[in-house]
């Protein structure tokens, strides 16, 4: 372990996550980690790390964060403008940093949050199997909250890395772009009446400036409810669409509760969360319900892009097969 | 009891409507039978008041094949499924600062303070559930006499320790947070401590059961806050 970067500006909200504190939901331990999974794993494997390793996730207004030493980095997901010494640093590619260096963000054009993964991967305490931070319980990464000024970070000693990996799947822009978020209808669309089920993928819906990553919040046309408002508790998985009683539907993600008592009329596919994960306050979008094996069928190609879309590894492959 | 998807990674076994120990109880048994399993296409298995959800990795299992191996598992009815509950005393000291709702409580229900405490410390209560936030017990079920909806505008800042009300549950709050249960004592307990070891780091589990006692503010604030297991 050594120290690797100190934090000049914290940013907006910069917390360290990896993929999820999964295992202790039924002790009511949220799972956290990265809002955007895809933009997570590629980050790390443009650094040569395991995808599981901690990155930075930086919201909507990045960090300005000095490296102590030489360094591999990789930046993915939002467009939030990064700079190294001042000058425009690449996304989606990795490339060497040197001691002194200073990285900063700047304006957010596109997407709301941005993975810095670094050769080796964060070093902090892992807490029940994850370094994730939950702000809330103040569980994990830094002291269980986000980074402040004049944090130091530590990083996993790794030997160099080829410095020229790029990903070149058309998964990041795609991801960016999507206004829809498909999902699994039910499992308690028996609560809503057909015209709502109907009006929930007819109309479009708006992001909320109340959004966190324990959910995502929509406002739009109102749906109701045609029983209780209520269920009896139990698991919410990330993506869910719950829908309380003032029928603006709401989308638990990261740092959402381990149980919800409100009504689901659907879980948004996993191939979504990242879009899901990139949506900003204000975003407009639709929701579409989509089956199972179509959500299976996405989540493949996805998957494939993940582990195949370098430009390094295979550059002959044909990628933007979407 | 009925098996159907949750999204395209999690599968939900529920077995009746409603709060009920038994009902309960089977989910639990499930959760603990396939935990023992150890199945690595399962990521996590989370049980409620009368479901257990398993979340899998839809790309190494798949869910027709995964429903089938919950029936298989359920039929199995393993040795030891039940047996691991345990029995807790919960220490509390009754309103004032400590149970700013409790007067609220007794008056809501047209009784004294002392008898909403005497009906509170002379119930055993199951835990249901975990959830909420790391260690917090779903607690039921509240008789009827002490019942008390949940505040219309949740307080901003709960103490840790508060033991609250929200219609037939009763809970306590293991960290400071905000929250809309009605709060009538606090307990000097630790529910949850992150910096012991995994086995001892929750102090409740669901199946287990509780029941309070009442205590002084002096008590209170002489208590060993360790986690006594």
């Amino acid at each position: 372990m050594s120290a690797l970067i100190e934090v000049l500006k914290p940013g907006m909200l910069t917390t360290i996550q990896d993929l999820g504190r999964s295992g202790f939901q039924k002790f009511g331990v949220s799972v956290s980690g990265a809002m955007d999974f895809f933009s997570h794993r590629v980050a790390n494997r443009l650094v040569g790390n395991d995808e599981r390793a901690a990155t930075l996730e930086c919201t909507l207004m990045g960090p300005a964060l000095r490296f102590l030493s030489d360094a591999t980095v990789a930046i993915t997901g939002a467009a939030l403008s990064p700079r190294l010494e001042g000058v425009e640093a690449p996304m989606w590619q990795s490339f060497e940093v040197k001691g002194g260096n200073v990285l900063s963000f700047g304006e957010c054009h596109r997407g709301c949050r941005a993975y810095v993964a670094v050769r080796g991967g964060i070093d902090v305490p892992v807490v029940l199997a994850s370094r994730s931070t939950h702000t809330r319980t103040h569980l994990g990464g830094l002291d269980g909250r986000s980074l402040q000024k004049g944090d130091i970070v530590s990083s996993f000693e790794r030997g160099a890395y080829r410095s020229s990996s790029r990903f070149i799947s058309l998964f990041s822009e795609k991801i960016l772009a999507s206004r829809t978020l498909r999902f699994i209808l039910g499992p308690n669309d028996d609560h809503f009446g057909t015209a709502s089920i109907e009006d929930f993928q007819r109309e479009t819906y708006r992001v909320s400036t109340h959004s966190d990553r324990m959910g995502i919040r929509f406002e739009g046309k109102a749906l109701t409810h045609c029983g209780s408002a209520e269920i009896v508790s139990d698991a919410v998985p990330f993506g869910t669409i719950q829908v309380p009683a003032n029928g603006q539907p709401i989308v638990l993600a990261a740092d959402r509760q381990t149980t919800g008592g409100y009504p689901k009329i659907g879980v948004v596919i996993t191939a979504d969360f990242p879009v899901l994960g990139q949506l900003r306050p204000g975003d407009k979008i639709r929701f579409h319900s989509i089956s199972i094996e179509e959500s299976l069928d996405i989540l493949n190609s996805i998957e494939a892009a993940i582990s195949t879309g370098y430009s390094e590894e295979d550059p002959a492959a044909e990628i933007d097969s979407l | 009891m009925k098996i159907y998807g949750v999204g395209d990674s999690s599968l939900c076994v529920e077995f009746g409507p409603g709060i009920d120990p038994r009902v309960n109880q089977r989910a639990i048994d499930l959760a603990g039978q396939l935990e023992r399993l150890n199945l690595p296409e399962i990521l996590d298995i989370v049980p409620a008041y009368s479901s257990v959800t398993v979340y899998f990795n839809p790309l190494r299992i798949n869910r027709m094949n995964l429903s089938s191996r919950l029936r298989e598992t359920m039929n199995l009815r393993l040795e030891g499924a039940a047996g691991s509950a345990r029995s807790h005393k919960v220490p509390v000291v009754y309103g004032g600062g400590f149970g700013p709702d409790l007067e609220t409580v007794a008056e809501m229900n047209g009784i004294s303070s002392d008898e909403v405490v005497r009906i509170h410390t002379g119930t055993r209560f199951r835990v249901y559930m975990l959830g909420f936030m790391p260690g917090f017990p779903y607690c039921g079920i509240v008789p009827e006499k002490i019942r008390a909806p949940r505040l219309s505008s949740p307080r901003t800042r709960i103490s840790a320790g508060s033991v609250g009300i929200a219609g037939a549950q009763t809970g306590i709050y293991p960290m400071e947070s905000p929250g809309g249960w009605r709060l009538i004592g606090r307990t000097p307990l630790t529910l949850f401590d992150p910096k012991e070891n995994q086995d001892s780091m929750f102090r409740f589990a669901a199946g287990d059961s509780l029941e309070f006692y009442s205590i002084s503010e002096e008590d209170f604030y002489g208590w060993t806050n360790r986690l006594e297991l």
